[in-house]
């Protein structure tokens, strides 16, 4: 969910580099090339060897950005495997367990991804921080009650659904980079959608669809920052409700499109879950 | 009842300035003494009858994403007129979500694409039995995972942030609404393996392997030749 995070960290240290990644445009190109010869582990490597070439000596700042990125991968694997440990108590039955399972290996290969693409360069990933995943508190049954669970995991889902967006057109042109993100950000958003349909399933939630209608968050006022901004209902100024004379309700115009999430709304919210 | 989008479209002017275009590419391979390299682009240089152009640089990405839409609404039109057996009450009501979503992405490319919209598309989904849950879910299936790759690998060819992100915040819709179909056919599939690698990442495919996925349910003719590479 991060790396067009690192990437808005990249332009903002650096308003130079989408000038400098589109006259490397050629070697960019070269890696997509590579990539659909070479298998995906050698991705990240190629990810950080664009890195080098994007620019020369200036590593340091962009492995402090992987390694941010790398951060928020930390909570979800780490928040899947905590429950991935408990299973047998948390989840009910075996399609449950079965996806939290497929969720959790997701998440922990992003963090192998991010991992590798820091090592690639030459750096050092970090060590993940402690979490708290109860957000002091607040969700204190996270890993014992199904419904507190699946709250918590829709939040994270979401949030990295939003978080890809906001970082998006700034690395427009980022060839494999730009792919590699955007392969990630649907990946999170199959996630959201499933762990949206468990809740309704679960009965804990009824009207809950996979997809976000309005602002609503289904889980509670701590966490409608995640929420809050998806009930537009215009798009590049053209008003979604019953476009072209068409039957499209608010509700429809808001849910056919997610919507962006800034960096600090995420580290608001992120925050909430990180002890140290 | 499908609903007609087409507006007239696209205007004269497109066609002259993909025409000057052609002409000056031919010109540039000619002095080139590449002449031999413009067989390959016999579609564009003697335009079919009926054709369908997509256009340029991120206009013919935008076209590309509204005939998707385009295929996506006129087939969930299809499913929420049908009585598909099997499929509850409940399901289809998501269904009909789906159907409003993807109108929603078509009108808006066709408004935000204003003039140089291709035109209304004809589809042929005589292959699919609507009245079974099967045949309808399965084709759902193809077309979102289709149209999710589709997204992921275009984002690379988009040149304007502003068109990036609304790419994005329309492809993880899309993205919901696959592994939606696909929990329906089997509960857990919404990002198995075949479409999630080992790295965790998502498909992605390019405009050709997407439009020869969706030939056979387009009737039009669709000439991509003018999308980025």
């Amino acid at each position: 969910m991060n790396i067009l995070h690192i990437i808005r960290e990249l332009t903002n240290s650096d308003p130079e580099l989408l000038d400098r990644l589109d006259s490397r445009r050629s070697v960019m190109r070269a890696f997509a090339g590579a990539g659909k010869k070479a298998t995906m582990a050698a991705i990240p490597v190629m990810m950080g060897s664009m890195f080098q070439k994007a620019y020369g000596k200036t590593n340091d700042t962009v492995t402090e950005i992987l390694n941010y990125a790398l951060t928020l991968e930390y909570l979800e694997a780490a928040f899947y495997a905590e429950a991935n440990k408990v299973a047998s108590t948390l989840l009910p039955s075996d399609p449950a367990r079965g996806a939290i399972k497929t969720i959790g290996a997701h998440e922990t290969a992003h963090v192998k991804f991010l991992q590798d693409a820091i090592r690639s360069m030459g750096a050092t990933p970090v060590n993940s921080p402690v979490f708290d995943f109860t957000a002091g508190g607040t969700f204190s049954n996270v890993f014992t009650d199904y419904t507190t669970f699946l709250a918590v995991a829709q939040a994270f889902e979401d949030t990295g659904v939003r978080a890809y967006k906001g970082r998006a057109g700034e690395i427009t042109g980022g060839g494999a980079l730009l792919e590699a993100a955007l392969n990630i950000h649907s990946v999170e958003a199959r996630h959201a959608a499933h762990i949206r349909y468990m809740r309704r399933n679960a009965g804990h939630s009824a009207g809950l669809k996979p997809w976000i209608t309005g602002k609503e968050t289904g889980i509670g006022a701590v966490v409608q920052p995640i929420y809050d901004g998806e009930e537009v209902t215009t798009q590049a100024g053209i008003n979604i409700v019953n476009i072209n004379g068409l039957t499209i309700s608010s509700n429809a115009a808001s849910e056919a499109f997610d919507e962006p999430l800034t960096k600090e709304q995420v580290l608001a919210v992120v925050s909430l879950f990180i002890v140290s | 009842m499908l609903v007609d989008n087409n507006n007239g479209t696209p205007s004269s002017e497109q066609g002259l300035s993909r025409r000057s275009f052609l002409h000056y590419s031919g010109v540039a391979l000619a002095g080139a003494g590449l002449l031999v390299a413009c067989k390959d682009n016999d579609g564009p240089m003697n335009p079919v009858e009926g054709e369908v152009n997509l256009g340029l640089g991120d206009i013919g990405i935008l076209n590309y994403a509204y005939a998707l839409e385009q295929l996506e609404a006129a087939f969930y039109i299809m499913v929420a007129q049908s009585t598909v057996q099997g499929v509850t009450a409940a399901e289809m009501a998501l269904l009909a979500d789906i159907r409003d979503h993807e109108i929603a992405h078509r009108e808006f490319f066709k408004n935000a694409l204003g003039s140089q919209a291709i035109p209304a598309l004809t589809f042929d989904f005589s292959s699919v039995d609507f009245t079974k849950r099967d045949a309808v879910l399965g084709t759902a299936k193809v077309f979102e995972d289709l149209g999710v790759s589709a997204y992921n690998g275009a984002g690379r060819l988009i040149t304007s942030p502003d068109y990036l992100v609304l790419a994005g915040k329309i492809v993880s819709v899309e993205a919901r609404h696959a592994a939606f179909i696909r929990d329906l056919i089997s509960n857990g599939s919404f990002a198995d393996n075949t479409v999630v690698d080992a790295n965790g990442l998502d498909k992605s495919r390019t405009p050709a392997e997407v439009l020869g996925m969706a030939a056979g349910f387009v009737k039009n003719n669709i000439n991509f030749s003018g999308l980025p590479k």
